[in-house]
């Protein structure tokens, strides 16, 4: 089973959550996969020992001038206008390159060669028993799809595999929930917390994922949340009370349920309710 | 005409929070929220839609299956992993489709076409604080980057005709596409971390990304009585690279009861946060105006 954990919101406890239920599972069992591959965090609170490492590249095009006739077909194809014609130059602009190898395909002249462009890596590991892996975008590259497919490439069929995803609800998010059989969303009882709540809930609809819902500082803040569950028939399969102790061991490193053992059993349960959820 | 950014790296480290509260204590300014994924100023800034205008953000393939002649062109060229067999012919998951186009162009039986659907929506607003500029992405659209730079060209061009001397962009989470659109053509951004270990670790990836487009940086350290050794050490690794300090902003409940008000924490009381984000406020605009 894949059990991918989002938010919509940003800093709701998403990693708290991932690398608690991954950390309360048999660990021989479990595989923890760190998709936030722009600021991952999961590593901090395992240290895990990395065995092994890949680059991730993407191919952005090349332009023999000697072949060039100019014709701009190039730039016509683009989608992204990543490349253009201008006066006697063929201009290439690598930030908006997506790397679909149309303008090679294009090229009446065969003009237009493919270059790999590394954009970050991924990986792999493990924490005791636990397998882990993550992925890292190198700073200034804007896309991040790339690094999570070659991620979810490692994910091992076998056991829980657990998905930590970053926040937000665009690209990066739909590609680490594509393929997960349960979307596991973690949110804070405030008007933020409910409103990218609700944002997170379309996409994994969009997805067909099955869902559950843990609030975290279940006790500040409002009861909008709770009532937009209940009206959505949304379970809430966990309430994390805030709690300046909490607050204190996240802020070290040390995970919850190494701070607070006794979340290990409810953790469990939680993994139970959400296998009968996608039984059903 | 200036720009500041605020970023974070991690999220939920009160990036809306300080946005709204400089809404309140700026003045002659436009104010931006460029987290079009997961927009929050207008839920604390009363904002009064004036303009609301369709975002498209890119193609998206479709395959006509009366004219697919399943030859598998499509499935073999997509580098996104879009094209699916199906029973009889190929299909196009449209989540996965970046809109390239390239199946269109090579598909032999020229079985797909491309649509331009609406991707978001962008909104000018009028607030008790001046104008925002603002955008919803709809939930699993792509191009998050360029309706960043849509609703950053439409302030400048409002701040212009308003005679504002400032735009303030609430940024998103993350270093990725909209982050890298936030920062270009930026003069100056504020960084607000928390001291934890991963505030620690995000903000080092913020700061590199941003440095990565030559925009100067600011730091502020919220919640830092949470960890006060972290925020000690999160100030002298500063201090060593010589990015300013501009503030130390107390946990406060105040900041929650605000938010769940509406309203900026500013302009709802006048707690230990709330002084802090002025001081933090007079801080960034010296930088501003220096």
């Amino acid at each position: 089973m894949k059990i991918a954990v989002a938010s919509g919101k940003g800093g709701t406890g998403k990693t708290i959550v991932a690398v608690s239920l991954a950390l309360s599972l048999p660990q021989n069992q479990v595989q923890l996969l760190d998709c936030d591959v722009e600021v991952p965090n999961a590593h901090l609170f395992l240290n895990p020992t990395i065995q092994g490492r890949e680059e991730v590249a993407i191919l952005r095009p090349s332009v023999d001038e000697s072949r060039c006739d100019l014709c701009g077909r190039c730039a016509e194809v683009c989608q992204f206008n990543a490349i253009a014609v201008v006066g006697e130059k063929v201009l290439f602009f690598p930030e908006l390159c997506h790397g679909c190898g149309g303008c090679k395909l294009a090229c009446p002249l065969q003009a237009i060669e493919e270059v790999p462009h590394v954009i970050g890596v991924v990986e792999w590991g493990s924490v005791g028993e636990m397998a882990f892996a993550h992925g890292l975008l190198n700073p200034g590259d804007p896309m991040p799809p790339p690094i999570i497919r070659r991620l979810k490439a490692r994910a091992q069929d076998r056991k829980t595999v657990i998905l930590d995803v970053s926040p937000g609800t665009s690209c990066p998010v739909v590609e680490s929930l594509r393929g997960s059989n349960y979307c596991l969303l973690v949110t804070e009882p405030t008007p933020f917390g409910l409103h990218d709540l609700k944002l997170a809930v379309e996409v994994a609809r969009e997805l067909k994922l099955p869902m559950g819902v843990v609030i975290n500082r279940a006790d500040i803040g409002d009861s909008g949340v709770e009532r937009y569950c209940q009206e959505e028939g949304l379970p809430i399969l966990m309430r994390i009370p805030f709690d300046r102790r909490i607050a204190e061991a996240y802020s070290g490193g040390t995970p919850l349920v190494e701070a607070f053992p006794d979340y290990k059993l409810r953790f469990r349960g939680m993994c139970r309710e959400m296998e009968k959820q996608v039984e059903r | 005409m200036r720009e500041l950014v605020i970023l974070s790296g991690k999220g939920g480290t009160g990036k809306t929070t300080i946005a709204a509260s400089f809404a309140h204590l700026a003045e002659r300014k436009v104010m931006v929220d460029a987290d079009v994924d997961a927009a929050n100023l207008e839920l604390v800034l009363s904002p009064q839609v004036r303009e609301e205008r369709e975002f498209r953000g890119g193609k998206l393939a479709i395959i006509e299956p009366a004219l697919c002649t399943a030859y598998g062109r499509c499935a073999e060229v997509c580098r996104f992993q879009a094209v699916q067999e199906g029973d009889d012919g190929y299909l196009i998951d449209p989540l996965a489709c970046e809109g390239c186009a390239v199946c269109y162009y090579e598909c032999p039986s020229e079985a797909i076409r491309l649509e331009e659907p609406v991707s978001g929506h962008w909104f000018i607003s009028d607030t008790p604080y001046g104008p925002l500029v603002h955008a919803q992405l709809r939930p699993a659209e792509e191009n998050s980057g360029k309706l960043v730079t849509i609703v950053k060209q439409q302030a400048r061009q409002l701040a212009l005709a308003q005679g504002c001397d400032l735009i303030i962009v609430d940024g998103p989470p993350g270093i990725g596409c909209p982050v890298i659109a936030t920062t270009a053509g930026a003069d100056l951004a504020l960084l607000v971390t928390e001291p934890t270990i991963a505030g620690v670790h995000d903000l080092e990836r913020a700061l590199s990304t941003i440095a990565h487009f030559g925009v100067p940086a600011l730091l502020c350290i919220n919640k830092y009585d949470l960890n006060p050794e972290t925020s000690r050490s999160i100030a002298k690794d500063c201090a060593a690279r010589n990015i300013p300090l501009v503030g130390h902003i107390p946990f406060d409940v105040a900041v929650t009861e605000a938010m769940v008000q509406g309203r900026s924490v500013v302009s709802y009381c006048r707690g230990p946060a709330s002084q802090a984000i002025e001081r933090l406020w007079r801080e960034t605009k010296r930088f501003l105006d220096g």
